[in-house]
């Protein structure tokens, strides 16, 4: 049975606990440490900085005593769209970034993107982000940059790449071992081993193994935006039904329907 | 009058084809000029020379070694590549000068005396942006070092090293034939190059945007 999944295409993806979220940060900060995200000395103005992991907080709005408050990590979705046309993949006219069949993961290439920003208008989940400027670290830290990420220069994009390198990593060395495929705690995100809640839990959506298999069946699972047929692979849960409502837009008399996922999914 | 007439047609007629002659002539120097300078010239000034640290003999040391090129070019525990040897594999052997040879005098005195690396030149180290895995090629798809690196084994002399004065390359990452007719795989190893030999050997085409190999695949 193992045996037979090891060959089957991959479709890696992400199971995120929202009642497990403190909102810590912790997942974005492994993230730009793991990636080389660039930052800047006065980081206040948000549409300028680049987060490919980034918590956003969520409330009922709610006033005294019911407010209610949710933390949300939103990393690249990798939306598989229909057949991997993702909205980012389909309307890039360079080929920089690219959607594998493979992995199920959308990759940007650095070199090939010459920041046309189209992407960026595609993605309704703001998960990319463009170079505005060369990056510049502080004196002595470009020594502690990771060789398996490519830095960005100024003016192209760049978003997650759910790690890819550490899966080409552990890819190698499977093949230095003779194997052909990687078992789960091989490949996994910066993001996910960096949580101390627990929150994020990564792994082969296809893969009945894989914690993220059971996972992303709970019922109280949902994806950001479902109804636009992005199809990503990134899910949440909660337990809490506004947040879960909170995932998607409805009109006001739709507000306390259930919409109907199977209608989504494939 | 008339033979006279004659006359001064006829060399006008003569003027006519001298003069086309020239710019055909002209146009066939220039033509030849430009190729010249476009295919030899300008790849000689693209291109800066340098000269290895030390002149290190391959043959010589093949021949003193068990087990080939991974003798000293090995896999990491890890599945990652060494690449070139570390100044710590060398010692092994040249704590001392074992023969004569001035270059090995030098890289002792130099080197292992001064506990320093050796600064060598890699001809195939690639742009930040590429990720290649040895192990894919060497241990699943089972290929020889010769069939990329070329005989280096069978070298006496480190070749010159050139450098791209634009983009700091080696020359080696695109190879030496621009035009694309190739006899060996070193000759000329562009991306496409890449891509070739994978559609042939029938590696998984898996992109979506362009139905070939993946970015994600040497990209990184």
């Amino acid at each position: 049975m193992k045996k037979e999944h090891e060959h089957k295409a991959k479709k890696y993806g992400m199971v995120i606990d929202l009642d497990k979220c403190t909102g810590c940060g912790a997942c974005m900060v492994a993230c730009m440490a793991e990636n080389n995200v660039p930052f800047r000395a006065d980081e206040t103005d948000k549409l300028l900085s680049i987060t490919w992991m980034r918590v956003y907080k969520l409330t009922n709005a709610m006033p005294f005593p019911k407010t209610e408050i949710c933390y949300l990590p939103r990393p690249c979705m990798h939306c598989e769209g229909s057949h991997g046309h993702s909205p980012c993949v389909s309307v890039c006219p360079a080929t920089a970034t690219d959607y594998s069949e493979a992995t199920g993961i959308v990759s940007q290439i650095y070199t090939r993107c010459f920041g046309c920003r189209y992407c960026m208008a595609a993605c309704p989940y703001h998960a990319r982000y463009f170079n505005w400027w060369d990056p510049v670290w502080p004196e002595g830290m470009e020594k502690y940059l990771s060789p398996n990420v490519s830095p960005r220069m100024r003016g192209i994009v760049e978003k997650c790449s759910f790690c890819f390198h550490r899966y080409q990593l552990a890819m190698e060395k499977a093949h230095y071992e003779g194997r052909h495929g990687l078992e789960e705690d091989e490949y996994q995100t910066s993001c996910t081993q960096a949580c101390p809640a627990g929150a994020i839990t990564f792994g082969d959506l296809n893969n009945p193994h894989h914690a993220v298999y059971k996972l992303k069946k709970s019922e109280n699972a949902f994806r950001l935006l479902e109804r636009l047929g992005t199809n990503p692979k990134v899910y949440y849960t909660s337990s809490r039904k506004w947040v879960r409502q909170a995932g998607d837009n409805y009109l006001r008399d739709e507000k306390d329907n259930v919409i109907d996922k199977s209608k989504f999914r494939n | 009058m008339s033979t006279s007439e004659e006359k001064t047609k006829e060399v006008s007629a003569n003027a006519d084809s001298d003069s086309g002659g020239a710019i055909i002539l002209f146009f066939i120097i220039g033509f030849v000029a430009s190729l010249i300078a476009g295919w030899i010239i300008f790849p000689k000034l693209l291109y800066c020379q340098k000269k290895q640290p030390i002149d290190f003999n391959h043959v010589l040391h093949m021949e003193e070694v068990d087990d080939g090129c991974e003798s000293c070019h090995f896999f990491r525990e890890d599945g990652t590549y060494a690449g070139v040897p570390k100044l710590e594999q060398c010692v092994g052997c040249h704590e001392e000068a074992v023969g004569e040879d001035p270059e090995e005098v030098k890289f002792v005195n130099e080197y292992v005396a001064k506990e320093r690396e050796v600064p060598w030149l890699i001809y195939s180290k690639q742009p930040d942006c590429v990720f290649f895995s040895h192990a894919a090629h060497v241990k699943t798809a089972g290929m020889d070092c010769v069939t990329c690196h070329g005989p280096i084994g069978e070298s006496t002399s480190l070749k010159v090293y050139e450098e791209n004065w634009i983009t700091g390359y080696s020359r080696d990452i695109w190879g030496q034939n621009m035009s694309g007719l190739k006899e060996h795989a070193w000759d000329r190893m562009k991306m496409d190059d890449c891509a070739e030999c994978h559609v042939k050997n029938n590696v998984k085409q898996t992109s979506v945007q362009t139905k070939k190999g993946a970015c994600f695949v040497c990209h990184k």
